[in-house]
């Protein structure tokens, strides 16, 4: 299979940027070292490439009700200019996909962004259920049309504030607006996924290029260019989701409240899913993060088990945390063994290390 | 990308050095292998007094990203071990021919027959 190329291969590979397959896609994994990124994630401002993650448009008389049968929040809730985190689920309720949906500005134009290599799935679905439910509305995937950067750390705004021809700093957590930013129509959103504050920006990919040498060349060198590595690591701090990863439709299909995202299901409204989740709220296995408090490092597909040498979850996610320099882990387990403090063992290549459940996030700035 | 070698070595072509130094043999990774790995967060190693074999594994070195198997250059017993890469694994990435060592090894000279040399590992990661 061939890979996608992200509209800036070029440029992030004279900038030395090593790569790695992600989602069908050829992304930079590093630039400048993980630990590097990370930190000046968390103590400053980086910018990633998300040109990978897909971005399809929905608009028309029943855009509303076509983005609320199929989501799992409550897009009418959405003004003009929000957004939300939402999942997309199946009859049986459980995640095909996170996504986040906005409501453009123009207030008519619901954009929404699927995970990397999604994009296509999605949108056939969102076609065939606009068909069989006979809705007036119209669904584009936009994917090849978009690039996606995210400026993401405590400086972050400012940063894009400076780029601006319009004031950023009043834009509320989960809120988007338009924008010139380094000469570039762009749409910029207060989001992120990497625990820390931020500006996510969508714009075409014919500015790619320029929009982003401006912000990583932007001042004293105070932007770290970053890539999928880097983000791997500080969403596992911030406990956040990987789809494909901690939940996968076929191999892992978990449901919202399994997966601890309750909060972006409302059961008041209509939609794939709603009828199962309404009896699931309770569910046995939880998403919990725990730390091993011998070396090693949790890895996706390792064993937990209990102090009684019995399976009780699996490794979805881990890594040596660059912040906390702690090897953290997360996974589901049934919710007896999900209280803070418990302790469990993961087996690390036929050897077990003793392991402590935490609160997630693991990490809050 | 040019990185660093020291004609000083043998080289196996999975990217472990040994260096003799009289009766014993330092055993490490190359500065190619540290690149590749990036962030090197963890390494798993074999206790003095243990046996490695040649071209068998000795041990695991992580990085935030990868999980790799070791391999020994030569076969003997293990006289020393780097134990502060325990607690400061990034060693490996600073000064990989250097502090960032792993093993200290008894060895036959038999042993390097066949082990790449410098410039032959060089023009296997060019």
């Amino acid at each position: 299979m061939a890979l996608q190329t992200p509209p800036l291969r070029a440029v992030h590979a004279d900038r030395g940027a090593k790569f790695t397959e992600f989602g069908g896609w050829d992304m930079p994994v590093e630039f400048d070292g993980i630990q590097t990124e990370h930190a000046a994630v968390r103590n400053a401002a980086g910018l990633f490439d998300v040109s990978h993650m897909g971005e399809i448009e929905v608009s028309g008389p029943d855009a509303t009700e076509l983005m609320n049968r199929l989501t799992s929040n409550n897009v009418a809730a959405l003004d003009a200019g929000e957004a939300q985190y939402a999942a997309i689920t199946t009859g049986d309720g459980t995640m095909l996909d996170d996504t986040v949906v906005y409501l453009l500005p123009d207030g008519e134009t619901y954009l929404f962004v699927p995970n990397a290599g999604g994009d296509d799935d999605i949108f056939d679905r969102w076609v065939a259920h606009r068909d069989r439910w006979d809705l007036d509305a119209s669904v584009e995937n936009a994917t090849e049309e978009y690039a996606m950067f995210a400026l993401q750390g405590p400086e972050a705004v400012s940063v894009a504030d400076d780029l601006a021809d319009e004031h950023l700093g009043g834009l509320s957590r989960f809120t988007a607006t338009n924008a010139t930013l380094a000469g570039a129509e762009c749409l910029v959103a207060r989001t992120g996924y990497t625990g820390e504050d931020g500006v996510e920006l969508l714009l075409s990919q014919t500015d790619a290029e320029s929009v982003w040498n401006d912000i990583a060349d932007t001042g004293d060198g105070s932007v770290q260019p970053c890539g999928l590595g880097a983000r791997d690591t500080l969403r596992i701090e911030a406990g956040f989701l990987l789809a494909g990863q901690d939940f996968h439709p076929e191999t892992d299909p978990r449901t919202p409240f399994e997966a601890g995202i309750g909060f972006a299901v409302d059961l008041d409204t209509e939609f794939v899913g709603r009828d199962a989740l309404a009896d699931a709220t309770d569910p046995d296995e939880q998403f919990t993060g725990f730390k091993l408090t011998e070396r090693g490092v949790p890895r996706h597909g390792y064993d937990i088990v209990n102090t009684d040498n019995h399976v009780v979850g699996t490794v979805t996610s881990g890594t040596m945390s660059p912040t906390l320099g702690e090897p953290l882990g997360m996974g589901y387990l049934p919710i007896e063994y999900a209280d803070p403090g418990t302790n469990l063992r993961v087996v690390v290549r036929g050897s077990q290390k003793d392991a402590r459940v935490q609160q997630l996030p693991f990490y809050k700035p | 990308m040019s990185f660093d070698i020291d004609t000083d070595c043998r080289y196996l072509e999975s990217h472990e050095w040994v260096r003799p130094d009289g009766d014993t043999a330092r055993i490490g990774i190359t500065d190619f292998a540290q690149d590749e790995l990036g962030d090197v967060v963890f390494v798993e190693l074999p206790s003095e007094g243990d046996d490695v074999t040649r071209d068998a594994e000795f041990g695991v070195v992580e990085s935030i990203k990868a999980v790799s198997d070791l391999y020994a250059p030569v076969s003997g017993e293990v006289v020393a071990v780097n134990e502060r890469l325990f607690d400061e694994p990034e060693l490996v990435n600073d000064d990989p021919f250097g502090d960032g060592w792993m093993l200290e090894v008894a060895y036959e000279e038999s042993d390097f027959d066949g082990l790449l040399t410098a410039k032959e590992y060089r023009d296997q990661t060019e």
